[in-house]
Protein backbone atom coordinates (compact mmCIF):
# COMPACT_ATOMS: atom_id res chain seq x y z
CA UNK A 1 0.00 0.00 0.00
CA UNK A 2 1.38 3.23 -1.14
CA UNK A 3 1.46 6.22 1.00
CA UNK A 4 -1.43 7.52 -1.47
CA UNK A 5 -3.31 4.79 0.33
CA UNK A 6 -3.23 5.55 3.59
CA UNK A 7 -3.98 8.83 2.97
CA UNK A 8 -6.62 7.63 0.95
CA UNK A 9 -8.01 5.50 3.82
CA UNK A 10 -7.55 8.13 6.49
CA UNK A 11 -9.23 10.36 4.69
CA UNK A 12 -11.79 8.35 3.25
CA UNK A 13 -12.53 7.23 7.48
CA UNK A 14 -13.24 10.65 8.24
CA UNK A 15 -13.51 14.00 6.63
CA UNK A 16 -15.25 13.34 3.56
CA UNK A 17 -17.24 10.17 4.59
CA UNK A 18 -20.69 12.32 4.05
CA UNK A 19 -19.45 15.09 1.57
CA UNK A 20 -18.22 15.54 -1.58
CA UNK A 21 -14.32 14.87 -1.89
CA UNK A 22 -12.63 18.38 -3.14
CA UNK A 23 -10.97 18.44 -6.19
CA UNK A 24 -7.97 18.88 -4.65
CA UNK A 25 -8.19 15.72 -3.04
CA UNK A 26 -8.86 13.89 -6.20
CA UNK A 27 -5.78 11.37 -7.25
CA UNK A 28 -4.93 10.49 -10.80
CA UNK A 29 -5.29 6.65 -11.89
CA UNK A 30 -1.28 5.96 -11.28
CA UNK A 31 -2.02 6.53 -7.67
CA UNK A 32 -4.13 3.70 -7.69
CA UNK A 33 -1.62 1.26 -9.27
CA UNK A 34 0.77 1.75 -5.98
CA UNK A 35 -2.13 1.25 -3.82
CA UNK A 36 -3.46 -1.92 -4.98
CA UNK A 37 0.33 -3.56 -5.70
CA UNK A 38 0.37 -3.56 -2.00
CA UNK A 39 -3.08 -4.60 -1.18
CA UNK A 40 -3.09 -7.67 -2.73
CA UNK A 41 0.09 -8.59 -2.10
CA UNK A 42 -0.66 -9.74 1.33
CA UNK A 43 -0.65 -12.85 4.02
CA UNK A 44 -3.08 -13.94 2.58
CA UNK A 45 -1.96 -15.49 -0.63
CA UNK A 46 0.90 -17.69 1.41
CA UNK A 47 -1.84 -20.08 2.21
CA UNK A 48 -4.00 -19.57 -0.85
CA UNK A 49 -1.53 -20.46 -3.42
CA UNK A 50 -0.52 -23.96 -1.94
CA UNK A 51 -4.27 -24.31 -1.87
CA UNK A 52 -4.31 -24.58 -5.55
CA UNK A 53 -1.81 -27.97 -5.67
CA UNK A 54 -3.38 -29.24 -2.58
CA UNK A 55 -6.79 -29.17 -4.29
CA UNK A 56 -5.19 -30.79 -7.82
CA UNK A 57 -5.09 -27.93 -10.06
CA UNK A 58 -2.97 -28.64 -12.66
CA UNK A 59 -0.22 -26.20 -13.57
CA UNK A 60 -1.11 -25.52 -17.20
CA UNK A 61 -4.87 -24.80 -15.47
CA UNK A 62 -3.19 -22.41 -12.71
CA UNK A 63 -1.11 -20.47 -15.04
CA UNK A 64 -3.54 -19.85 -17.88
CA UNK A 65 -6.85 -20.12 -15.38
CA UNK A 66 -5.23 -17.25 -13.64
CA UNK A 67 -4.52 -15.44 -16.18
CA UNK A 68 -7.89 -14.92 -17.69
CA UNK A 69 -9.34 -14.77 -13.92
CA UNK A 70 -7.23 -11.87 -13.18
CA UNK A 71 -7.98 -9.80 -16.09
CA UNK A 72 -11.82 -10.85 -15.77
CA UNK A 73 -11.69 -8.78 -12.14
CA UNK A 74 -9.60 -6.11 -13.24
CA UNK A 75 -12.25 -5.44 -15.86
CA UNK A 76 -15.01 -5.80 -13.41
CA UNK A 77 -13.47 -2.49 -11.54
CA UNK A 78 -13.06 -0.89 -14.23
CA UNK A 79 -16.30 -1.39 -16.16
CA UNK A 80 -18.56 -1.91 -12.52
CA UNK A 81 -17.00 0.08 -9.85
CA UNK A 82 -15.13 2.77 -11.44
CA UNK A 83 -18.19 4.69 -13.62
CA UNK A 84 -20.05 4.38 -10.23
CA UNK A 85 -17.43 5.13 -8.37
CA UNK A 86 -16.52 8.43 -9.96
CA UNK A 87 -19.88 9.68 -10.79
CA UNK A 88 -21.38 9.47 -6.99
CA UNK A 89 -18.63 9.54 -4.81
CA UNK A 90 -19.55 8.00 -2.08
CA UNK A 91 -18.14 5.34 0.66
CA UNK A 92 -20.01 2.49 0.19
CA UNK A 93 -21.59 2.63 3.26
CA UNK A 94 -22.99 6.26 2.83
CA UNK A 95 -24.44 5.14 -0.26
CA UNK A 96 -25.69 2.07 1.13
CA UNK A 97 -27.49 4.30 3.51
CA UNK A 98 -28.79 6.06 1.13
CA UNK A 99 -30.57 3.24 -0.56
CA UNK A 100 -31.47 0.96 2.53
CA UNK A 101 -31.38 3.46 5.31
CA UNK A 102 -28.93 3.67 8.40
CA UNK A 103 -30.27 0.69 10.40
CA UNK A 104 -29.68 -1.80 7.58
CA UNK A 105 -26.36 -0.74 6.68
CA UNK A 106 -25.89 -1.40 10.75
CA UNK A 107 -26.98 -5.17 9.87
CA UNK A 108 -24.38 -5.21 7.06
CA UNK A 109 -21.74 -3.48 8.99
CA UNK A 110 -21.96 -6.10 11.59
CA UNK A 111 -22.08 -8.96 8.92
CA UNK A 112 -19.00 -7.80 7.22
CA UNK A 113 -17.32 -7.35 10.27
CA UNK A 114 -18.06 -11.04 11.50
CA UNK A 115 -16.54 -12.11 8.09
CA UNK A 116 -13.51 -10.31 8.17
CA UNK A 117 -12.75 -11.59 12.07
CA UNK A 118 -12.56 -14.61 10.15
CA UNK A 119 -10.43 -13.37 7.32
CA UNK A 120 -8.19 -12.09 10.37
CA UNK A 121 -7.77 -14.85 11.50
CA UNK A 122 -6.79 -17.22 9.26
CA UNK A 123 -4.06 -14.03 9.03
CA UNK A 124 -3.13 -14.72 12.76
CA UNK A 125 -3.28 -18.46 12.01
CA UNK A 126 -0.39 -18.09 9.22
CA UNK A 127 1.88 -15.39 11.10
CA UNK A 128 1.19 -17.96 13.95
CA UNK A 129 2.56 -21.00 11.75
CA UNK A 130 5.98 -18.38 10.90
CA UNK A 131 6.16 -17.48 14.50
CA UNK A 132 6.51 -21.11 16.01
CA UNK A 133 8.80 -22.43 13.45
CA UNK A 134 12.09 -20.80 15.58
CA UNK A 135 10.82 -22.86 18.69
CA UNK A 136 10.13 -25.70 16.16
CA UNK A 137 6.09 -25.38 17.06
CA UNK A 138 4.11 -27.11 13.95
CA UNK A 139 0.82 -26.92 13.42
CA UNK A 140 -1.53 -29.57 12.36
CA UNK A 141 -4.68 -29.26 10.44
CA UNK A 142 -7.33 -31.22 12.04
CA UNK A 143 -9.92 -32.80 10.17
CA UNK A 144 -12.69 -31.41 11.97
CA UNK A 145 -13.78 -27.61 11.25
CA UNK A 146 -13.63 -26.70 14.79
CA UNK A 147 -10.74 -28.91 15.93
CA UNK A 148 -7.62 -27.68 17.79
CA UNK A 149 -4.23 -28.15 17.10
CA UNK A 150 -1.51 -28.68 19.26
CA UNK A 151 -1.61 -26.79 22.75
CA UNK A 152 1.80 -25.12 21.79
CA UNK A 153 -0.02 -23.77 18.43
CA UNK A 154 -2.53 -22.54 19.95
CA UNK A 155 -0.89 -20.69 22.98
CA UNK A 156 1.03 -19.21 20.15
CA UNK A 157 -1.79 -17.90 17.79
CA UNK A 158 -3.43 -16.56 21.48
CA UNK A 159 -0.72 -14.50 21.79
CA UNK A 160 -0.09 -12.90 18.21
CA UNK A 161 -3.64 -12.39 18.32
CA UNK A 162 -3.35 -10.91 21.51
CA UNK A 163 -0.68 -8.62 19.99
CA UNK A 164 -1.97 -7.88 16.77
CA UNK A 165 -5.52 -6.54 18.80
CA UNK A 166 -3.53 -4.49 20.67
CA UNK A 167 -2.02 -3.09 17.93
CA UNK A 168 -4.94 -2.57 15.67
CA UNK A 169 -6.57 -0.59 18.74
CA UNK A 170 -3.99 1.72 19.86
CA UNK A 171 -1.66 2.19 16.58
CA UNK A 172 -3.59 1.70 12.80
CA UNK A 173 -2.07 3.97 11.08
CA UNK A 174 1.77 3.09 12.40
CA UNK A 175 0.73 -0.02 10.89
CA UNK A 176 -0.58 1.32 7.82
CA UNK A 177 2.80 3.25 7.10
CA UNK A 178 4.75 -0.11 8.33
CA UNK A 179 2.91 -1.62 5.22
CA UNK A 180 3.74 0.80 2.96
CA UNK A 181 6.85 0.17 3.69
CA UNK A 182 7.08 -3.53 3.76
CA UNK A 183 5.42 -4.13 0.09
CA UNK A 184 7.46 -3.68 -2.55
CA UNK A 185 9.73 -5.44 0.37
CA UNK A 186 7.41 -8.31 0.45
CA UNK A 187 7.33 -8.80 -3.81
CA UNK A 188 9.98 -9.23 -4.05
CA UNK A 189 10.49 -12.09 -1.35
CA UNK A 190 7.15 -13.72 -2.90
CA UNK A 191 9.25 -13.70 -6.20
CA UNK A 192 12.62 -15.40 -4.31
CA UNK A 193 10.44 -17.74 -2.55
CA UNK A 194 9.20 -18.79 -5.84
CA UNK A 195 12.82 -19.23 -7.39
CA UNK A 196 14.10 -20.98 -4.35
CA UNK A 197 11.31 -23.67 -4.42
CA UNK A 198 12.44 -24.08 -7.94
CA UNK A 199 16.02 -24.47 -6.93
CA UNK A 200 14.91 -27.36 -4.77
CA UNK A 201 12.58 -29.34 -7.43
CA UNK A 202 16.04 -29.24 -9.76
CA UNK A 203 14.01 -27.72 -12.43
CA UNK A 204 15.62 -27.41 -15.14
CA UNK A 205 12.85 -26.88 -17.84
CA UNK A 206 9.41 -26.57 -18.58
CA UNK A 207 8.84 -30.42 -18.85
CA UNK A 208 10.87 -30.96 -15.76
CA UNK A 209 8.43 -28.71 -13.92
CA UNK A 210 5.30 -30.18 -14.92
CA UNK A 211 6.64 -33.64 -13.76
CA UNK A 212 7.96 -32.20 -10.19
CA UNK A 213 4.18 -30.39 -9.92
CA UNK A 214 2.25 -33.75 -11.29
CA UNK A 215 4.37 -35.88 -8.65
CA UNK A 216 3.08 -33.56 -5.83
CA UNK A 217 -0.28 -33.13 -6.70
CA UNK A 218 0.11 -37.35 -7.21
CA UNK A 219 1.00 -37.02 -3.48
CA UNK A 220 -1.39 -35.43 -2.60
CA UNK A 221 -4.40 -36.64 -3.46
CA UNK A 222 -3.04 -40.17 -2.85
CA UNK A 223 -3.40 -38.93 0.65
CA UNK A 224 -6.39 -36.65 0.46
CA UNK A 225 -8.28 -38.48 -2.37
CA UNK A 226 -8.99 -37.27 -5.96
CA UNK A 227 -10.36 -33.72 -5.67
CA UNK A 228 -11.15 -31.28 -9.17
CA UNK A 229 -10.08 -28.19 -9.25
CA UNK A 230 -10.18 -27.38 -12.67
CA UNK A 231 -9.57 -24.64 -15.38
CA UNK A 232 -12.74 -23.05 -14.98
CA UNK A 233 -13.22 -23.14 -11.36
CA UNK A 234 -9.79 -21.54 -11.15
CA UNK A 235 -11.13 -18.96 -13.50
CA UNK A 236 -14.18 -18.13 -11.50
CA UNK A 237 -12.40 -18.36 -8.17
CA UNK A 238 -9.43 -15.68 -9.04
CA UNK A 239 -11.99 -13.48 -10.63
CA UNK A 240 -14.60 -13.40 -7.44
CA UNK A 241 -12.11 -14.18 -4.75
CA UNK A 242 -12.29 -9.98 -4.28
CA UNK A 243 -15.93 -9.89 -5.32
CA UNK A 244 -16.59 -8.20 -2.53
CA UNK A 245 -14.46 -5.50 -3.36
CA UNK A 246 -15.84 -4.89 -6.77
CA UNK A 247 -19.06 -7.07 -7.42
CA UNK A 248 -20.09 -6.18 -4.07
CA UNK A 249 -18.71 -2.21 -4.31
CA UNK A 250 -16.72 -2.09 -1.22
CA UNK A 251 -14.04 -0.51 -3.37
CA UNK A 252 -16.84 2.55 -3.98
CA UNK A 253 -14.78 3.79 -0.90
CA UNK A 254 -11.64 3.64 -2.66
CA UNK A 255 -12.04 5.01 -6.06
CA UNK A 256 -14.26 7.62 -5.28
CA UNK A 257 -11.11 9.60 -4.76
CA UNK A 258 -10.54 9.23 -8.93
CA UNK A 259 -10.33 12.10 -11.19
CA UNK A 260 -11.54 9.44 -13.69
CA UNK A 261 -12.58 5.93 -14.61
CA UNK A 262 -9.18 5.32 -15.63
CA UNK A 263 -8.53 4.23 -11.94
CA UNK A 264 -10.65 1.06 -12.19
CA UNK A 265 -7.24 -0.25 -13.98
CA UNK A 266 -5.49 0.74 -10.64
CA UNK A 267 -5.88 -2.87 -9.19
CA UNK A 268 -4.06 -4.11 -12.76
CA UNK A 269 -0.62 -4.32 -11.35
CA UNK A 270 -1.58 -5.23 -8.14
CA UNK A 271 -3.75 -8.49 -9.02
CA UNK A 272 -1.36 -9.94 -11.21
CA UNK A 273 1.87 -9.92 -8.86
CA UNK A 274 -0.50 -10.88 -5.82
CA UNK A 275 -2.93 -13.17 -7.10
CA UNK A 276 -0.40 -14.54 -10.29
CA UNK A 277 2.95 -14.56 -9.38
CA UNK A 278 2.78 -14.77 -5.52
CA UNK A 279 -0.15 -17.55 -5.52
CA UNK A 280 2.06 -19.44 -8.19
CA UNK A 281 5.33 -18.84 -6.30
CA UNK A 282 3.55 -19.84 -3.21
CA UNK A 283 2.45 -23.17 -5.13
CA UNK A 284 5.64 -23.75 -6.12
CA UNK A 285 6.70 -23.96 -2.25
CA UNK A 286 4.37 -26.38 -1.77
CA UNK A 287 5.29 -28.83 -4.36
CA UNK A 288 9.30 -28.39 -3.74
CA UNK A 289 8.39 -29.20 0.38
CA UNK A 290 6.59 -32.47 -0.97
CA UNK A 291 9.28 -33.59 -3.28
CA UNK A 292 12.04 -32.63 -0.26
CA UNK A 293 10.17 -34.72 2.81
CA UNK A 294 6.58 -35.58 1.27
CA UNK A 295 4.99 -33.56 3.45
CA UNK A 296 2.20 -32.21 2.09
CA UNK A 297 0.39 -29.79 4.60
CA UNK A 298 0.33 -26.14 3.52
CA UNK A 299 2.02 -24.28 6.60
CA UNK A 300 2.56 -21.17 5.18
CA UNK A 301 5.83 -20.70 7.65
CA UNK A 302 7.45 -24.27 6.95
CA UNK A 303 6.72 -23.72 3.14
CA UNK A 304 8.83 -19.81 3.66
CA UNK A 305 11.32 -21.49 5.97
CA UNK A 306 12.47 -24.26 4.19
CA UNK A 307 12.48 -21.99 1.31
CA UNK A 308 14.21 -18.76 1.88
CA UNK A 309 15.18 -19.19 5.62
CA UNK A 310 14.66 -16.09 8.39
CA UNK A 311 13.99 -13.73 5.56
CA UNK A 312 11.02 -15.98 5.03
CA UNK A 313 10.02 -16.49 8.45
CA UNK A 314 9.80 -12.51 8.76
CA UNK A 315 7.75 -12.49 6.00
CA UNK A 316 5.39 -14.91 6.58
CA UNK A 317 4.94 -12.59 10.06
CA UNK A 318 4.95 -8.94 8.25
CA UNK A 319 2.42 -10.22 5.34
CA UNK A 320 0.05 -12.06 7.85
CA UNK A 321 -0.03 -8.84 10.48
CA UNK A 322 -0.41 -6.04 7.75
CA UNK A 323 -2.93 -8.44 6.89
CA UNK A 324 -4.93 -9.00 9.92
CA UNK A 325 -4.23 -5.74 11.63
CA UNK A 326 -6.45 -3.24 9.30
CA UNK A 327 -9.02 -6.71 8.81
CA UNK A 328 -8.83 -6.46 12.93
CA UNK A 329 -9.85 -2.60 13.10
CA UNK A 330 -12.41 -2.26 10.11
CA UNK A 331 -14.54 -5.36 11.64
CA UNK A 332 -13.61 -3.13 15.04
CA UNK A 333 -15.37 -0.40 13.14
CA UNK A 334 -18.06 -2.38 11.91
CA UNK A 335 -18.88 -3.68 15.66
CA UNK A 336 -18.51 -0.07 17.36
CA UNK A 337 -22.20 0.48 16.14
CA UNK A 338 -22.84 -2.19 18.56
CA UNK A 339 -22.17 -0.53 21.41
CA UNK A 340 -23.35 2.14 23.68
CA UNK A 341 -22.29 5.45 22.52
CA UNK A 342 -20.28 6.24 25.72
CA UNK A 343 -18.47 2.96 25.33
CA UNK A 344 -14.68 3.22 24.65
CA UNK A 345 -13.60 3.83 20.73
CA UNK A 346 -11.71 0.73 20.74
CA UNK A 347 -14.39 -1.70 22.46
CA UNK A 348 -15.31 -2.64 19.06
CA UNK A 349 -11.66 -3.62 17.45
CA UNK A 350 -11.13 -5.38 21.28
CA UNK A 351 -14.08 -7.94 20.53
CA UNK A 352 -13.38 -8.16 16.42
CA UNK A 353 -9.11 -9.30 17.88
CA UNK A 354 -10.85 -12.03 20.75
CA UNK A 355 -13.22 -13.48 17.91
CA UNK A 356 -10.38 -13.43 15.31
CA UNK A 357 -8.19 -14.88 17.75
CA UNK A 358 -10.85 -17.39 18.37
CA UNK A 359 -11.08 -18.01 14.57
CA UNK A 360 -7.65 -18.47 14.01
CA UNK A 361 -7.32 -20.99 17.30
CA UNK A 362 -8.66 -23.44 14.43
CA UNK A 363 -6.16 -23.84 11.59
CA UNK A 364 -8.73 -26.04 9.55
CA UNK A 365 -10.38 -22.69 9.10
CA UNK A 366 -7.36 -20.90 7.40
CA UNK A 367 -7.60 -24.28 5.44
CA UNK A 368 -10.20 -23.50 3.93
CA UNK A 369 -9.93 -20.11 2.31
CA UNK A 370 -10.38 -20.93 -0.84
CA UNK A 371 -14.13 -21.79 0.00
CA UNK A 372 -14.27 -18.88 2.58
CA UNK A 373 -13.32 -15.77 0.26
CA UNK A 374 -16.00 -17.58 -2.36
CA UNK A 375 -18.36 -17.17 0.40
CA UNK A 376 -17.18 -13.89 1.79
CA UNK A 377 -18.39 -12.51 -2.02
CA UNK A 378 -21.41 -14.88 -2.23
CA UNK A 379 -22.90 -12.92 1.20
CA UNK A 380 -21.33 -9.34 0.53
CA UNK A 381 -21.14 -8.98 -3.47
CA UNK A 382 -25.42 -9.03 -3.80
CA UNK A 383 -25.42 -5.47 -2.12
CA UNK A 384 -23.83 -4.11 -5.09
CA UNK A 385 -26.33 -5.74 -7.21
CA UNK A 386 -28.71 -3.43 -5.38
CA UNK A 387 -26.34 -0.18 -5.81
CA UNK A 388 -25.68 -1.04 -9.74
CA UNK A 389 -29.68 -1.06 -9.71
CA UNK A 390 -30.28 2.50 -8.10
CA UNK A 391 -27.36 3.83 -9.86
CA UNK A 392 -28.12 2.70 -13.44
CA UNK A 393 -32.21 2.11 -13.39
CA UNK A 394 -34.06 3.55 -10.85
CA UNK A 395 -34.76 6.58 -12.42
CA UNK A 396 -35.18 4.66 -16.25
CA UNK A 397 -37.48 2.40 -14.64
CA UNK A 398 -39.47 4.79 -12.71
CA UNK A 399 -38.78 4.23 -9.32
CA UNK A 400 -37.20 6.09 -6.24
CA UNK A 401 -33.19 6.42 -6.31
CA UNK A 402 -31.75 6.55 -3.36
CA UNK A 403 -35.03 5.35 -1.54
CA UNK A 404 -34.10 5.82 1.93
CA UNK A 405 -32.96 8.96 1.64
CA UNK A 406 -35.85 10.25 -0.19
CA UNK A 407 -38.36 8.46 1.75
CA UNK A 408 -36.89 9.33 5.50
CA UNK A 409 -36.59 5.33 5.44
CA UNK A 410 -34.03 4.37 8.45
CA UNK A 411 -34.57 0.53 7.03
CA UNK A 412 -35.41 -0.39 3.20
CA UNK A 413 -37.41 -3.60 3.43
CA UNK A 414 -37.18 -4.29 -0.32
CA UNK A 415 -33.12 -4.05 -0.04
CA UNK A 416 -33.37 -6.36 3.06
CA UNK A 417 -35.18 -8.94 1.00
CA UNK A 418 -33.06 -8.12 -1.99
CA UNK A 419 -29.91 -9.30 -0.53
CA UNK A 420 -31.12 -12.15 1.92
CA UNK A 421 -32.97 -14.16 -0.61
CA UNK A 422 -30.90 -14.56 -3.14
CA UNK A 423 -28.27 -15.04 -0.43
CA UNK A 424 -29.74 -17.56 1.76
CA UNK A 425 -30.52 -19.75 -1.04
CA UNK A 426 -26.90 -19.24 -2.27
CA UNK A 427 -25.63 -20.68 1.16
CA UNK A 428 -28.16 -23.15 0.87
CA UNK A 429 -26.51 -24.32 -2.34
CA UNK A 430 -23.15 -23.90 -0.84
CA UNK A 431 -23.86 -26.15 2.10
CA UNK A 432 -26.00 -28.68 1.55
CA UNK A 433 -25.35 -29.63 -2.16
CA UNK A 434 -21.14 -28.56 -2.06
CA UNK A 435 -21.86 -26.50 -4.53
CA UNK A 436 -17.80 -24.58 -4.56
CA UNK A 437 -18.77 -20.63 -3.05
CA UNK A 438 -17.61 -18.63 -5.61
CA UNK A 439 -19.62 -20.47 -8.17
CA UNK A 440 -22.86 -18.54 -6.12
CA UNK A 441 -21.51 -15.31 -6.40
CA UNK A 442 -22.52 -13.66 -10.16
CA UNK A 443 -26.08 -15.39 -9.85
CA UNK A 444 -27.05 -14.44 -6.21
CA UNK A 445 -25.66 -10.60 -7.48
CA UNK A 446 -27.73 -11.04 -10.45
CA UNK A 447 -30.51 -11.97 -8.23
CA UNK A 448 -30.68 -9.69 -6.11
CA UNK A 449 -30.43 -6.57 -8.97
CA UNK A 450 -33.51 -8.38 -10.47
CA UNK A 451 -35.46 -8.86 -6.87
CA UNK A 452 -34.44 -5.03 -5.99
CA UNK A 453 -36.52 -3.77 -9.09
CA UNK A 454 -38.97 -6.53 -9.14
CA UNK A 455 -40.13 -5.07 -5.38
CA UNK A 456 -39.28 -1.52 -6.05
CA UNK A 457 -42.05 -2.02 -8.97
CA UNK A 458 -44.55 -4.02 -7.50
CA UNK A 459 -44.40 -1.44 -4.06
CA UNK A 460 -44.98 0.92 -6.28
CA UNK A 461 -41.52 2.97 -4.79
CA UNK B 1 18.58 10.79 0.43
CA UNK B 2 19.83 9.23 -2.93
CA UNK B 3 22.03 7.18 -0.93
CA UNK B 4 19.23 5.68 1.25
CA UNK B 5 17.59 4.87 -2.11
CA UNK B 6 20.40 3.23 -3.62
CA UNK B 7 20.14 1.22 -0.43
CA UNK B 8 17.05 -0.03 -0.74
CA UNK B 9 17.39 -0.94 -4.31
CA UNK B 10 20.33 -3.03 -4.00
CA UNK B 11 18.96 -4.29 -1.44
CA UNK B 12 15.97 -6.11 -2.52
CA UNK B 13 17.39 -6.36 -6.43
CA UNK B 14 20.77 -7.86 -5.52
CA UNK B 15 20.66 -9.47 -2.45
CA UNK B 16 17.30 -10.75 -2.68
CA UNK B 17 16.07 -11.14 -6.61
CA UNK B 18 19.27 -11.66 -8.26
CA UNK B 19 21.00 -14.07 -5.39
CA UNK B 20 18.00 -16.36 -5.63
CA UNK B 21 18.34 -15.89 -9.22
CA UNK B 22 22.35 -17.25 -9.15
CA UNK B 23 21.20 -20.04 -7.02
CA UNK B 24 18.49 -20.83 -9.84
CA UNK B 25 21.00 -20.95 -11.98
CA UNK B 26 23.54 -23.09 -9.45
CA UNK B 27 25.98 -20.41 -9.07
CA UNK B 28 25.64 -19.99 -5.30
CA UNK B 29 24.63 -22.36 -2.18
CA UNK B 30 21.58 -22.09 -0.64
CA UNK B 31 22.88 -21.19 2.56
CA UNK B 32 24.94 -18.06 1.50
CA UNK B 33 21.23 -17.10 -0.45
CA UNK B 34 19.66 -17.41 3.02
CA UNK B 35 22.27 -14.86 4.73
CA UNK B 36 22.24 -12.32 1.82
CA UNK B 37 18.50 -12.65 1.86
CA UNK B 38 18.24 -11.62 5.14
CA UNK B 39 21.08 -8.98 4.57
CA UNK B 40 19.17 -7.45 2.25
CA UNK B 41 15.87 -7.68 4.50
CA UNK B 42 17.93 -5.97 7.25
CA UNK B 43 19.10 -3.09 5.12
CA UNK B 44 15.37 -2.53 3.41
CA UNK B 45 14.08 -1.74 6.67
CA UNK B 46 16.68 0.24 7.92
CA UNK B 47 17.28 2.74 4.86
CA UNK B 48 13.51 2.38 3.04
CA UNK B 49 11.10 4.40 6.12
CA UNK B 50 13.56 7.47 6.18
CA UNK B 51 12.88 8.32 2.16
CA UNK B 52 9.49 6.52 2.16
CA UNK B 53 8.52 8.65 4.92
CA UNK B 54 10.13 12.04 2.94
CA UNK B 55 7.99 11.12 -0.09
Amino acid sequence: MSETAVEIEDVGGGEFERSPIPASKLKGWKSFLGMYAGEHAAGTEFMIGPLFLAAGASLKDLIFGLLIGNILAILTWRYLVAPIAVSSKLTLYYQLEKIAGKHLVKVYNVVNGVLFCFLAGAMITVSASAVGIPFDVNFTVPESIFGLSTPAFSTIVIIVGLVMTIVAAAGYNTVSKFANIAAPWMIVVFAACGLSALTQMEVDSWESLLTEWDKGVSVVQSANGKVDFGFWKIVIFSWLCNAAMHFGMADLSIMRFAKDVRAGWGPSIGMFLGHYMAWICASFMLAAQIKLTGDISANPGALAWSAVGWTGIICVIVAGWTTANPTIYRAGLAFQSLFPSNAKTYSGVILAGVIATVAGIFPALSSQLLGFVGLYGTILGPMGGVIFVNHYLAKKMNFTQDYAEGKGSSFNTAVLLAWVIPVALGLYFIFTKDVFAAYAVIPCWIASSALYVLIMKLQKS
Amino acid sequence: MKILKLISGVSIAVLILLVSILSFLGKMEASTVKVLMLVGTILWFVATPFWMKEE
